[in-house]
């Protein structure tokens, strides 16, 4: 039997995020008083305070600010992904989030490449962003 | 001199001083419970100062359980006026210094006892993360689902960036290693003392890229203990006193480290401007340095942020010997979380020997004339930092 992946449980403020996610969209938290972008999301603006926090649809498209491939599983799920990549991405909405590079060469994988966000279904419930390299060729197998 | 002429703040007075510091027994200790490492420690370390439990009362107290402080006050009969139970990950016992030099300051305890202790070598419990916490937590909800193993992971990003960024080379990281090594064959308490080369390092088992196994900490069990109190009261104690004359720390996230722009200088830059201003020092006057190193390539990026190198020369810093036993930079003289042990949180252990260098009580790995000592905390995945600087008294 394969071991469960570990996954989210949305409240409140993240409901809308996971919920786009299952529709295929990656939404990230704009103020609507001082502009500022803001991950994970929260229930107010933590630059100005403020509670008038919109959700805006990001391009989906960031740059890999660095990442690691693991040969080592961070749990029972992910052992029969070993060996795989976490990066931390940098959307070109200037906040930074943690994905898996997926559908791509681990070879090519280099800090500073441009990344695409798709869209990994787990189960009816979550959908995780995820990352692929812009202009990669390799489809899912 | 003044502070116009210098360009320097005028040290303040130290205030108070570190006067017993133990561990208790290392390595594997099966059938012992944290508690009773860290009781251990705590009674070797108050008898070392010459004083009792019924003299201590202040606790800190860190461990993987909850309310740590009262489980110490319990297990040892004392009645304490001032505790904290700050966990912080492995600064958790550098911050206890911190806080305490407060509390002394400030008149709300006289003498401290700060203690930890783990298991986890015996318990077989190092988590590798994506353990199931809270699932509605941000860790929860934007980490663990990928896979992130917590701390390595992050370590082993910041690593990757660095090497990007400046051209750092897996040797270079496992040198750090081998040094620790050659340290840790001179300290009959460390865990691992037989040989390591560089191309063993490279050699173990890949982790997460570009960490290998021996780029990593040991899992081992031990406690710690030490006694803090007051300059004055120091003089009369059984231990030539090792003050405490800088400290400083600061925290900026749990297990997100999302708004930290820059994984290469993640804040401990502020703390050590801060404890070495407070005790009136420059790099030049630190004799000895014990670093946090719960991976080569960490020990590598905090001795830029520390400003002992350049940012991006920390590769070279540490080539050809420098930091190893005979070189000119001596630093994590016990063999350090890479091979004297490291049970979980390292903190205290940092302090420890830093405080055995300044008594002069390191035998075989003694820093000749060793008079001023630069700890440094780490926390979780660069999430906080502590920076003391210790005088012998
Ligand atoms: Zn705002």
């Amino acid at each position: 039997m394969s071991a469960t992946r570990p996954l989210p449980q949305a409240i409140d403020e993240t409901k809308p995020y996971w919920d786009a996610a299952r529709a295929g969209k990656l939404l990230v938290q704009k103020c609507s008083s001082c502009g500022t972008y803001q991950f994970y999301p929260r229930s107010y603006c933590i630059a100005c305070m403020s509670d008038k926090v919109s959700w805006v649809e990001a391009s989906g498209k960031g740059m890999i600010y660095t990442f690691t491939i693991n040969h080592r599983p961070a749990n029972e799920y992910m052992k029969d992904k070993v060996p795989y990549a976490v990066a931390a991405i940098d959307l070109d909405e200037g906040v930074r989030l943690l994905a898996n590079i997926v559908e791509s060469d681990l070879k090519a994988i280099k800090c500073g490449a441009r990344v695409q966000v798709v869209f990994e279904k787990v189960t009816d419930e979550i959908t995780l962003p995820q990352f692929k390299l812009a202009g990669s060729a390799l489809s899912q197998s | 001199m003044n502070d116009w002429e210098t360009g320097r703040t005028m040290a303040a007075k130290p205030r108070v001083a570190i006067v017993g510091a133990a561990e208790s027994d290392l390595g594997k200790t099966p059938g012992r419970t944290a508690l009773q490492l860290q009781a251990q420690a705590a009674r070797l370390a108050v008898m070392e100062a010459g004083l009792t439990f019924k003299d201590i009362d202040g606790v800190f107290a860190h461990t993987e359980g909850v309310f740590p402080s009262l489980l110490m006050t319990e297990y040892l009969g004392i009645k304490a006026k001032y505790a904290d139970s700050t966990s912080a990950g492995g600064l958790s016992n550098c911050s206890h210094i911190v806080h305490a030099m407060g509390a002394i300051e400030a008149g709300l305890c006289s003498v401290a006892l700060i203690t930890y202790g783990s298991t986890q070598a015996s318990d077989a419990s190092r988590k590798l993360g994506g353990v199931a916490d809270d699932p509605r937590s941000p860790r929860s909800q934007f980490v663990t689902p990928y896979g992130q193993m917590t701390p390595l992971g992050y370590y082993a990003m910041a690593a990757q960036r660095h090497m990007h960024q400046y051209g750092t080379r897996p040797e270079q990281l496992a040198e750090v290693a081998v040094s620790a090594r050659k340290w840790a064959q001179l300290n009959p308490r460390a865990y691992r003392r037989e040989p390591l080369t560089i191309e063993e390092v490279l050699s173990s088992p890949m982790i997460a890229e570009p960490l290998h196994v021996r780029d990593c900490c040991l899992v081992t069990d031990g406690g710690g203990a030490l006694v803090v109190t007051s300059v004055d009261r120091s003089k009369s104690l059984k231990k030539k006193p090792v003050y405490v004359t800088g400290a400083a720390e600061n925290q900026s996230h749990q297990f997100t480290p999302f708004a930290v722009k820059d994984w290469l200088d993640t804040g401990l830059a502020a703390t050590a401007q801060r404890a070495m201003q407070m005790a009136g020092v420059t790099h030049k006057d630190i004799d000895v340095v014990q670093i946090y190193d719960h991976f080569t390539s960490g020990v590598i990026q905090a001795l830029e942020e520390l400003g002992f190198c350049k940012r991006g020369e920390g590769g070279a810093f540490v080539t050809g010997g420098h930091i190893a036993p005979g070189g000119t930079f001596p630093m994590n003289t016990s063999g350090g979380g890479l091979s004297y042990g490291h049970p979980g949180m390292f903190g205290i252990f940092l302090i420890i020997e830093a405080v055995r260098q300044l008594r002069g009580e390191c035998g075989e790995r003694q820093v000749k004339d060793a008079e001023i000592a630069l700890c440094q905390g780490a926390s979780v995945v660069f999430s906080g930092h502590t920076t003391l600087v210790l005088q012998r008294g």
